[in-house]
């Protein structure tokens, strides 16, 4: 399958992918855990939102280099997320996928892309440091602006309701249904 | 005169170590043993990744394996941690007859955590658990988490836990009649977890003993080889992979790399079951203290 090449500020062009597509990534993006969520709430957005993408990413920063940056449990985020893309955030980054509203969130605004999990060296390799904001959070929950180049994604959640894990959950749900019946 | 230098030089080498000279070997045994852990995985865990890639059939699956062997190889190459959850310290240590187990002790397994922390580097994790305030170097009360086993060599045995599988792990009292369903908590466990925790995964499965000691079992279970399983760990990592979870949770047949299985004598009333969910990251590396 050969990937779609996507560029930040992400377009309307977006809104065309569907789960399952391959996808790869250049351009900037902002890192943001739990603690990056909870202070862009109360003091608002460091970057311009507009067509931004969000990654959920706790990195390993050695003075200016990126080490490791491999994504973290988008999941802890569900209930966190509506604000980012109400300002216009189209892509969230991530694995293990978002419930919790997000699929509904993303409907005709932006998408999900999944980034394999534990693959911080591979995904370092293709990112430059930027700068940061809020670093006083600590190295895991700071926002690092982080400069992509083809950053290898698979369109896990897409604008039209499309979800590929929660169809492989459903999946494994009957399955574990059928096999034990209470 | 040589002779007597030579008797007082062997005389000395019966004397006990010197504390300071042994403290330092312990912290860099466990520096060393994180420094191999985080850069490179064990043999089994990349032959059961390569096994699960040529397994596959859809090619997400595929693609998700290929790179996950990338990213290994090129941390081995680069010599920086395969994942940037370096994960929490845990160290099991064995002691042999005549090393006192001491604070001391302890406390040089900390120093090396704290070393390795800063050397390697690894992300510090360790947090408060209320203020969330974070010590920047990975220790902290109860942290790193060190289990002591008697022995014959003083050995550092380290399985830095990153949280994404850590939290999905599961602990059930069951009933002495409920032997039936371990097999379904298991499963019910994987199913929990779906691809937060990082799948293909490793579940280390705790059986027996007492509500505390069943979750230490599951996690001894991590330290052991993968490459074989009994049959009773086949039929449960079977009704796993059965869910079709599949890498990344994205769907596909790998679901679980294996299941270790670990027991204990429990009480006659009780059924202790821990699962401990190891993501494939299944980092974990041995160092014998030489001083």
């Amino acid at each position: 399958m050969i990937p779609v090449h996507l560029k930040t500020p992400l377009s309307s062009d977006v809104l065309n992918l569907r789960a399952g597509d391959q996808v790869v990534l250049s351009g900037t993006i902002y890192t943001a855990r739990d603690e990056a969520h909870l202070r862009m709430m109360e003091d608002g957005i460091p970057f311009d939102p507009v067509g931004a993408a969000v990654y959920h990413c706790g990195p390993i920063i050695s003075g200016s280099r990126v080490l490791a940056a491999g994504p973290t449990t988008s999941a802890r985020l569900d209930r966190l997320t509506g604000f980012l893309l109400d300002a216009g955030v189209r892509a969230l980054i991530g694995k293990g996928g978002m419930g919790g509203g997000v699929v509904d969130q993303l409907l005709g605004r932006g998408v999900y892309l999944a980034l394999t999990g534990g693959c911080a060296v591979l995904a370092a390799s293709r990112m430059t440091l930027r700068g940061v904001f809020h670093e006083d959070l600590g190295m895991a929950e700071a926002i690092w602006i982080i400069e992509a180049d083809r950053l290898p994604l698979v369109v896990g959640i897409d604008s039209q309701g499309g979800d590929l894990f929660g169809k492989v959950e459903r999946e494994a749900k009957l399955q574990f249904d059928s096999r034990y019946t209470t | 005169m040589e002779i007597i230098i030579e008797f007082i030089s062997s005389l000395l080498m019966m004397l006990p170590p010197s504390g300071e000279e042994l403290l330092a070997a312990v912290s860099d045994a466990t520096c060393q043993a994180l420094r191999e852990a985080e850069i490179r995985l064990p043999p089994d865990v990349i032959a059961a990744l390569r096994h699960a890639a040529e397994n596959e059939t859809s090619d997400i699956a595929r693609e998700e394996l290929g790179r996950i062997l990338e990213n290994i190889s090129l941390a081995g190459r680069l010599g920086v941690p395969i994942c940037q959850d370096t994960g929490v310290p845990v160290v099991y240590l064995t002691i042999p007859p005549g090393i006192p187990l001491t604070a001391g002790l302890l406390e040089a397994v900390a120093d090396g955590v704290r070393k390795a922390t800063h050397d390697i580097p690894l992300r510090p994790n360790a947090v408060h658990p209320l203020k969330r305030q974070n010590s920047g170097d990975n220790t902290g009360p109860g942290m790193p988490a060190i289990h002591i086993r008697p022995g014959d060599r003083l050995e550092v045995t380290v399985l830095p836990k990153g949280a994404g599988a850590e939290n999905m792990s599961r602990l059930v009292m069951l009933l002495p009649t409920q032997k039936d369903q371990i097999t379904r908590f298991v499963a019910e466990t994987m199913l929990v977890a779906g691809g937060k925790a990082c799948p293909p995964v490793i579940l280390g499965v705790g059986i027996g003993g007492t509500f505390d000691g069943v979750a230490a079992l599951a996690k001894e279970a991590l330290l052991e080889p993968i490459d074989r399983m009994d049959p009773f760990e086949h039929e449960l990592c079977d009704a796993v992979n059965a869910l079709g979870i599949g890498p990344m949770g994205l769907g596909g047949k790998t679901t679980a790399l294996a299941v270790k299985v670990k027991t204990a004598s429990c009480h006659t009333a009780s059924l202790p079951v821990a699962v401990n969910v190891q993501c494939w990251a299944a980092r974990r590396a041995k160092r014998e203290v030489v001083w």
